[in-house]
Parts: C-alpha cells; sequence; structure tokens
C-alpha cells in the first residue's frame, strides 16, 4: 500500500493524521458549510451584518419551509424527475443495444461508428445550441419537458455507448459462442445471456447519468424557459430573482436543488464509484 | 416565476348573451404573456386583466408571467412559435429586431382613433417605428438622482443644480468618508443610465440621439467631453469600488446603510429603498444637474409596452385589451402607488399623490425641453447598447484607457450599422 | 439457461443472414438519436456559421465574414481575443486538478476508523451541481461578507474583489470548478491506487526508495490509467466551462471573464444577442480546438483496440 500504512508509522504521526483529517474535511468543505449555516440564519442577521456569528435565532424550519411552500420550487424539483428518470431510462436502453452491437459483432465499420459515438460526446455541446434548438421548436417541443429528455438521451448515448461497448467486451465471449452453437437467435442472445451481465453496468450507467442529467443547466437555459418545464438547476436562478438578497432562502434552496443528486450519491456509492473510475484500472 | 389562472365564464357568457347584441361580444381564448414577476406588479396587472374579463364575460383568458430577466431572452422564442395574443416589452429600439422579424402587428389603426390619438401623443414617437405604431404604452417612470436628506442636511449640502454645485457637493459627500452614488454595475445597464445623463447634459438630446443611430463617431470630442466630466466624478472617488461585483440591488444597502449619499436610478427603487426602512423624510429626489448650459435639459423616461403579436390568433379582442389598457381609468388605478406606483400614459389619467411621481411627472411635463430618451439599452440597437455599456462598465474601472475602449466601440458601430 | 431453442426446418433469409443484420438493428434506433441531435446538427452549425442571421427573420449568405470578424477581433484584442485567451488559462489552471486530486488521494488512502466516510465527504462536491457550486463561491467571494475576505481580514488584508476585478475573476471561478473537478480526480486516484501491486511497493522499500522517488518511478507509472481519464475529463470539462461563469459573472466584468462556450451564447442567444451565425462561427472555433484533443484520443484507443 502507497503511501506507507499510518498503522506501522510513529505514533505522534498517527494522532497528528488523526487530527488533520478532520481540519482538511473542514476546510474543504467550508464554503458549502456556510451556506447551511446561511440557511438556518433568520432575515434580520442579515441586515444586522451578522454573517458569520451564530444564527440569532434558529429559523431552519421557516426558511425550507418557504422554500417548499411559498415558492415553485417543488414543481421545479418534480420537472427535475420527469426529466432525469426517462433520460437515464432511455440512454441506458439505447446504449445497452448500441454496446451489445459494437462490442460483440466484428463488422467492417464497427471501429468507426464507435469512434462516431466517442467523437460525438467529446463534441464542446455548445455547438449543436442553435441547431438543436431549431429544431426543437421545429417539432413543437420547445419549453417542453419532452423536447429536454429527447436531446439528452440522443447525447447521452454518446458516452453510455463508449460505457457499455467497453464493459461487453470484457464479458466472456465463449457465452455467446455457446450460445450461437446452441442455434440461439441473436436477440435472445442479447436478452437472456448478455444483458443479465450487465446488470452491473447499467446500475452504474444509470446513477451516473441521473446525477449528470440532473445538475445540467445550459439546456435547461436554451430549451425551457417557465416553471410548467424547467429542472431546478435553472429554477433556481428564477428563485434567486424573486428572493434577491434573501440569503437565508437562496441558500435553502440551493440545498435542496443539490439534494436529490447527493442522496443519490451516498446510496448508490458503490455503483456511481464504479461507473466513475471505470477504466481507471487496467 | 410563472403561474397561470384561467376564467372560464361559460355560465355568466350565457347569461350575458342573451341580454346583449351578439355583434359586440368579443368570444374565445386571449392568451397574455407578461413579464410583471414582482408581487406588486404581478397583482396589478392581474387586477386589470380580472377587470377587462369582467366586461368581457364571454373571452376565456389565458395569462402567463415569466421571470422579468428570462422573459428577454424567451421573447424571440414565444413570438415564433406558441405565440400569445399579448406580450409585454419595451418601446423604441428595444422592439425593433421583432419589428423588422415582421412578428409585432402594425397597430396604427388604434392609433388612428381620437381616444387614443388625443390622449397618448406624447408617446406616439416611442412606439413609431417606420411610420406605423406597434403597439401601445402602460407605464412610464422618471430617472434621476435618489438621494439621502438626512445626510444632506448632517452635510449642510443642498439639492444641487449646476455641474460645479454638483462637484462641491461630491467633495463634501466623500470628505465625509461616504460615497456620492452608489451603483452596481453587473447590471451594465446602471452605467448605460449615467452615460444618458452625461451625454445628454453634455451634449444635448439630439447629439445623444445622433450617437444611438449610430450617425456619429464615438471618438469624436464632444463624446470624449462626455466622458471628461465621467471622469471628474471618478477621479473624486465618487463611487464604491466594488461596483463591478454589485447587482443593483445589491447596491442599495451603501445607501441605506448611509455608506453612500445618492443614487442615480428609475423611480423603481424607492420601493425597495422604502421597504428597507428609508422614510420619505430621509429619501428626496431631485433632477440631474445642468452641465452644459447650452444644450436644453432632457430626460430619460423608459417606457413599458404592450404589443400583438403578428402569429396571434385572436387579435380582435387583443385590441380591445390594448384599448382596455390604455383607456384614461385604467392608467390611473394600475400607475397609483398602491400599484405600479409610475406614471400613467393617458393624459386625462391622473397622477398619484405619492411625492416622487408628483416630482417626476413635474419634472418630466415642464423641465425636460430636450426631449424624452427612453434609455440607452433602449433607443440604441441591442448589440450596440451591450457593447457599449461593457465599455462604460471598463471605464469606470480604467478611466485612464478611455481612447481604448473608445476605439474598440467604435469598431462596433461600424460593423452594426452597417448591415 | 432455459431458453427455448427453436430450430426451424427451413432457415429463413432473416435467421441465416441474422449475424450480420442483427448488429445493424441494434444501432438503428441509438444511430437515429444521435445523428438528429448530434451529428446533423454539428454539421448544420458549421453551414451556419457562414451565414448572417437574427434568428428571426431570413439568413443571408456572407461567407467567410463571420471568421473575417472573429479575425479582427483577435487583432483587436477585443471580446474573442479575451475568450480564446481565457479558454487557454481554464486548460492549463484546470489541470491543477489532477495533481491536487492526486495529492489527496494520496493523502486519504489509509485504513483508519471512519476512512470510508471521509472519502465519500471528500468526493461529494462532484456530485453538486455546478449552478450550485457557482453560487456558493460567488458568496464565498463576496467583497461584504464572504468568507475569503473574512479570512483575509485576519491577515489585515483585503478586501478582495475576486469576481469583481479583471486581473483575478477568470482565476476566481475556475478556482471554483477545480473544487468538483479535484474531488473527481481524487476518486479517479484513490481507485487506481486500490490496484497498485504491493509486490512492487515492498521491493521499493527494499531497495530504500525515499517516497518522492517511490511516487515517481513505481507508483505513478502504475496510475497511468487514472491519469489518462483524469486528462480526458479535465480538458473536456475545462474546454466546456459555461455553468460557472453563467452563474458568477455573466462574463463580466466587461467581459472580462468570457469563455469561448459562454461568448457564443452571449451573441446567439442571450438578451442582447442576435447573432445565430456568429456564434456558430465561434463554436466552431472551439470545436477545432476540441478535435485536436478528440483525435488524440481517439488514436490512443485505436492503438490500444489494435494492441488486443
Amino acid at each position: 500500500m502507497f503511501p506507507k500504512p499510518i498503522e506501522k508509522q510513529p505514533r505522534a504521526a498517527q494522532i497528528t493524521y488523526q487530527a488533520m483529517l478532520p481540519l482538511a474535511l473542514l476546510l474543504w468543505l467550508g464554503p458549502l458549510l456556510a451556506v447551511a449555516l446561511f440557511s438556518v440564519k433568520p432575515a434580520a442577521d442579515f441586515t444586522n451584518a451578522n454573517y458569520w456569528g451564530l444564527p440569532s435565532s434558529f429559523e431552519g424550519a421557516f426558511n425550507y419551509g418557504q422554500v417548499f411552500f411559498n415558492s415553485d420550487m417543488p414543481r421545479y424539483l418534480l420537472n427535475s424527475f420527469m426529466i432525469t428518470i426517462p433520460t437515464v431510462i432511455g440512454a441506458v436502453a439505447l446504449s445497452c443495444m448500441t454496446g451489445f452491437a459494437l462490442g460483440i459483432y466484428k463488422f467492417k465499420s464497427n471501429l468507426w461508428i464507435f469512434f462516431m459515438f466517442v467523437a460525438g460526446n467529446f463534441v464542446p455541446f455548445q455547438i449543436l445550441m442553435v441547431p438543436v434548438r431549431d429544431l426543437t421548436l421545429e417539432l413543437g417541443l420547445y419549453n417542453t419537458k419532452t423536447g429536454l429528455v429527447l436531446f439528452h438521451i440522443a447525447f447521452q448515448t454518446g458516452f453510455c455507448t463508449l460505457f457499455m461497448r467497453n464493459f461487453i467486451r470484457a464479458l466472456p465471449f465463449e457465452l455467446i459462442e455457446a450460445a450461437r452453437v446452441e442455434g440461439i437467435s441473436e436477440i435472445r442472445i442479447f436478452w437472456y445471456v448478455v444483458l443479465p451481465l450487465m446488470k452491473p453496468a447499467i446500475a452504474a450507467l444509470s446513477v451516473l447519468i441521473f446525477t449528470f442529467i440532473w445538475n445540467d443547466y445550459f439546456w435547461a437555459v436554451v430549451l425551457t424557459q417557465g416553471a410548467e418545464s424547467q429542472p431546478v438547476t435553472a429554477g433556481i436562478t428564477s428563485f434567486n430573482a424573486q428572493f434577491r438578497a434573501a440569503y437565508q432562502l437562496m441558500s435553502a434552496g440551493s440545498i435542496v436543488a443539490a439534494l436529490p443528486p447527493v442522496a443519490m450519491f451516498f446510496l448508490m456509492q458503490k455503483h456511481f464509484i464504479a461507473g466513475l473510475t471505470l477504466g481507471a484500472v487496467k | 416565476m410563472y403561474s397561470t389562472f384561467k376564467r372560464t365564464t361559460a355560465a355568466l357568457a350565457l347569461g350575458v348573451a342573451m341580454a346583449a347584441p351578439a355583434a359586440a361580444e368579443l368570444t374565445g381564448e386571449l392568451r397574455i404573456f407578461l413579464d410583471t414577476s414582482n408581487p406588486a406588479p404581478r397583482a396589478t396587472m392581474e387586477a386589470m386583466i380580472e377587470r377587462f374579463a369582467e366586461q368581457h364575460p364571454g373571452l376565456e383568458i389565458e395569462t402567463t408571467v415569466i421571470d422579468r430577466e428570462a422573459y428577454k431572452t424567451q421573447i424571440r422564442n414565444f413570438l415564433t412559435a406558441d405565440t400569445p395574443d399579448i406580450a409585454n416589452w419595451y418601446a423604441a429600439n428595444r422592439m425593433k429586431p421583432y419589428v423588422e422579424a415582421g412578428l409585432f402587428e402594425d397597430v396604427s389603426d388604434l392609433w388612428a382613433e381620437p381616444e387614443i390619438a388625443e390622449n397618448l401623443a406624447s408617446t406616439k414617437g416611442a412606439m413609431t417605428l417606420d411610420g406605423k405604431q406597434w403597439g401601445v404604452p402602460y407605464t412610464y417612470y422618471q430617472w434621476g438622482v435618489y438621494y439621502r436628506k438626512d445626510i444632506f442636511d448632517e452635510l449642510g449640502l443642498t439639492e444641487p443644480t449646476t455641474w460645479e454645485e454638483e462637484l462641491s457637493n461630491c467633495q463634501k459627500i466623500v470628505d465625509s468618508g461616504r460615497k456620492c452614488y452608489t451603483i452596481g454595475t453587473r447590471n451594465y445597464w446602471t452605467a448605460g443610465g449615467w452615460f444618458d445623463y452625461l451625454n445628454m447634459r453634455t451634449n444635448g438630446f439630439d447629439f445623444h440621439n445622433q450617437l444611438a443611430n449610430g450617425e456619429v463617431s464615438w471618438e469624436d470630442d464632444r463624446v470624449k467631453q462626455t466622458f471628461a466630466n465621467w471622469k471628474q466624478l471618478l477621479d473624486m472617488g465618487a463611487f464604491p469600488d466594488d461596483h463591478t461585483a454589485r447587482s443593483w440591488q445589491e447596491s442599495l444597502p451603501l445607501i441605506v446603510q448611509g455608506d453612500a449619499a445618492a443614487i442615480l436610478l428609475g423611480n423603481f427603487a424607492v420601493a425597495p429603498l422604502r421597504e428597507a426602512g428609508l422614510t420619505d423624510d430621509k429619501l428626496d429626489f431631485y433632477q440631474f444637474v445642468a452641465i452644459n448650459p447650452d444644450v436644453e435639459l432632457a430626460e430619460d423616461a423608459p417606457t413599458d409596452t404592450f404589443h400583438i403579436p403578428a402569429n396571434a390568433s385572436n387579435k380582435e379582442a387583443a385590441r380591445e385589451f390594448l384599448r382596455h389598457v390604455v383607456s384614461a381609468e385604467e392608467q390611473t388605478e394600475i400607475n397609483n402607488g398602491a400599484n405600479l406606483g409610475q406614471l400613467p400614459v393617458n393624459a386625462q389619467s391622473s397622477v398619484d399623490n405619492d411625492k416622487f411621481l408628483q416630482q417626476g411627472f413635474e419634472m418630466l411635463s415642464t423641465n425636460s425641453p430636450g426631449g424624452i430618451a427612453q434609455f440607452w439599452d433602449r433607443d440604441a440597437p441591442a448589440e450596440m447598447a451591450k457593447v457599449s455599456m461593457e465599455g462604460f462598465q471598463e471605464f469606470m474601472v480604467k478611466p485612464d484607457e478611455l481612447d481604448r475602449i473608445l476605439a474598440k466601440i467604435e469598431r462596433a458601430r461600424g460593423r452594426i450599422y452597417d448591415n | 439457461m432455459t431458453v427455448a431453442v427453436d430450430v426451424p426446418e427451413q432457415e429463413s433469409w432473416f435467421h441465416r443472414n441474422q449475424q450480420r443484420i442483427a448488429p445493424w438493428l441494434f444501432l438503428t434506433p441509438g444511430l437515429l438519436f444521435f445523428s438528429v441531435y448530434v451529428i446533423i446538427p454539428l454539421f448544420e452549425s458549421i453551414n451556419l456559421s457562414f451565414y448572417e442571421w437574427d434568428g428571426l427573420g431570413a439568413a443571408e449568405y456572407v461567407g467567410f465574414r463571420n471568421y473575417e470578424d472573429l479575425y479582427w477581433e483577435w487583432v483587436d484584442r477585443d471580446a474573442f481575443y479575451i475568450s480564446l485567451k481565457n479558454n487557454l488559462i481554464w486548460l492549463v489552471m484546470y489541470l491543477l486538478a489532477i495533481p491536487a486530486g492526486l495529492f489527496i488521494a494520496l493523502f486519504l488512502n489509509q485504513t483508519v476508523w471512519g476512512i470510508r466516510l471521509y472519502k465519500s465527504l471528500f468526493f461529494f462536491p462532484f456530485v453538486i451541481s455546478q449552478v450550485v457550486v457557482g453560487l456558493v463561491f460567488t458568496w464565498f467571494y463576496d467583497p461584504t461578507f464572504g468568507l475569503l475576505n473574512e479570512f483575509l481580514d485576519l491577515f489585515g488584508l483585503g478586501p478582495l474583489n475576486v469576481l469583481g476585478d479583471e486581473r483575478f475573476v477568470t482565476y476566481g471561478i475556475i478556482f471554483a470548478g477545480l473544487w468538483p473537478q479535484t474531488a473527481y480526480c481524487m476518486i479517479l486516484y484513490l481507485t487506481g491506487l486500490n490496484a497498485v501491486d504491493p509486490e512492487q511497493i515492498e521491493a521499493g522499500r527494499l531497495d530504500g526508495a525515499k517516497s518522492w522517488r517511490m511516487l515517481w518511478h513505481i507508483i505513478l507509472p502504475q496510475l497511468r490509467p487514472a491519469t489518462f481519464i483524469a486528462f480526458v475529463v479535465t480538458i473536456i470539462g475545462a474546454l466546456r466551462s459555461f455553468d460557472l461563469i453563467s452563474i458568477m459573472t455573466q462574463g463580466g466584468p466587461f467581459g472580462s471573464s468570457r469563455v469561448l462556450a459562454y461568448y457564443m451564447f452571449e451573441v446567439a442567444l442571450s438578451e442582447y444577442g442576435f447573432r445565430m451565425g456568429y456564434g456558430a462561427a465561434i463554436a466552431v472555433i472551439l470545436f477545432l480546438i476540441m478535435l485536436c484533443f478528440i483525435a488524440y484520443f481517439l488514436w490512443s484507443m485505436y492503438r490500444e483496440e489494435k494492441g488486443h
């Protein structure tokens, strides 16, 4: 193990390390803890310039109550879920198929198609902005959750294909050979042989895509405009316009907006990290 | 922020239809898009629409309120797709892209009606492009200096009227450890307001207009004189150092807490300043001082407007709605202090008793002989406004680099007006 | 496996050829989506960059005029020059996430009690949306009450107007961006460190290699795959930077924190922007820069494929 395990170091070093851990964490999360502190302060603390002292009264319940019952925030949250979940399902479904096709079959253009997906995934997506916006307008899907979902599925297919294809390539190919010898159709091989083996990849990818899409801001700004379709990342700016200079509410709103992917991460940590670090070890 | 409320009055409509002649009755759906997302204006608009609905029970009215800042970028989308029957916007050049693209309905016929022609004459110019009118105004407001009367009293200052008085006042304020003016240039347009006044006072309304229309070089000596005047204030330390990091709302605490003595802003500043605790004996208003005695005073008074999109489906009802908005009674009602707190556009309406509205109305109707400007980002083409206001902010930080900044704006002029 | 095996009497054309047809059947939906929303728009954008279009009326063909304008903006040190320069700063500074992530990973690669929770907490800034990160750091830098200035105040320094000063603003935003990006690199390295061959470490220790030499000669070579991925995602993140700038400064003060991605949004779709073709031309430039990296990534992947 590198660096040398701390247990094998002198006692003093061990104690220093144990003491430094929480300190480093405090420093690392400082800006975020500040926002958490803001979110439980009463409005009066800000007018009295008591920014960093203890809250003069604990107003967490009131502030978060405002966010949930006196703003469009619940709607934005709901929109985010209604955008994120279909995208996850769509992108994962499409890429299971494309990944299967590119990972199992040998045909001439295989590598080129694969590279097209990869290259498309790396494209600075801003270049797609104007045409995609026009396309969405033409389809009558501007300012709808559907319009946003369709684009996200398409764009994420690039990354997901890369992910799935590499995962499938690492599966034991003999299983498929054996199934073919038995005369099983290709579609059944996909459904009954390969798909069950892909469960960990599907889980990892789902968690990743959930976070990516939840946190998307750019496309939300380009393709949607009102509370009936905007996800929470875009909604938070309207929310902030409404409660400008009410730092306690903006802080509470930000924390609420950040919470779902954080919860997702802590619940599904294993899959999440497996997904992110696929390929980090060879 | 967004809301939708529908008013279905089918039952009521049935009752009225029996009594009223069918021809006069408006029917169908009327969709209205508004940017009045702040609580007070929003309630005002909704009440105004409600009164319209009561007069026309056969109409099914749907109102959509969009966040004010977001609205500015979204209007181009909803004018082409999913178009409402009514949308609000701003006057002058700010409506030009949509007029040129044929997205606003020509409503010159409304302006030919005596009721509107006679009572709205003063705002006709701001609504006219290519000799036609493209909408109606519903409110306007004055710009000027809102200042802390108690600080002025403490320092023994009086409202200035000349540039010399202005500078000597400011010097005393700076000496007392305060800033003369708070400003938040994170919103570039706040600097645009300063430019409007300094340039109109230095070179007059007509020159200012020529500049907005791209007819004069930005490297002209007259323009440089405007910036030289501005630089006098900058060199005194009249503005807060961190203005680039503040939005206009975030600049208000300085005047509330007494770290700055005044602010140049539109009348919409009054509501948040009052809310923050500045009572009328602490807060007062004066007209921006004269600089060049040879030019007539001219003022900024931005006008907010209603339009019918060319793709609207119920234009008959939309026209009736515009008549309703500009009528003398509605104008008095929606602009009063409890509602918008601004000035009515109809000459037959009465101005609220609020001291700032009274002063503003007085100023605009009697002491603005040079003319009325809309505002820099409404008078100049959108791109020009953007480039130049960025330059104004840069100048406020680096006044010594004026020549480079003006050269940059001049290059933009060469490109923008060519087309 | 209990799969019904169907052996038809006469093999249909489909069955005989299914190994050739099947991949295309599986590819069709994905390819369709990807073409309609990514590949075709990419070329449409390139095409649009030769037009002048306000997004409302008719588009007018102008040849290379948009690119000429960009060239003059470059010569005159205008917005395009500043955006490109900032993109370069982003590229270089953002790469600091890699050593920083490695450093934290080395710091946390222990087995003391509770270390798993520490690792999670160090990582989780990465899952927070950039919008929230932007807000958090805007307040962190606030000249009147920001934590940064409170801190500087302890040493009698400041106040520092980070986001309002053209000298600091880009670095201030990048620093905010480094926060989640470092977390990402950290997790890559933690995973990589787990897989480092313990025997080589022991061998190194027996040879008396000091920590630094050991890191450089034995550990880092084994972390190559992690470093490669960290490099790829960091470069992409740097060139795509938009959210933080939009939230924290909107390109200000006076346009000094713009990058290409934000500038193109600004000229095409923001409050005062109506130049779709010009925005497309900026996007094409950004794409060309990206293409160098894309080509490099694909080339390394290609080599690896052939190596298999």
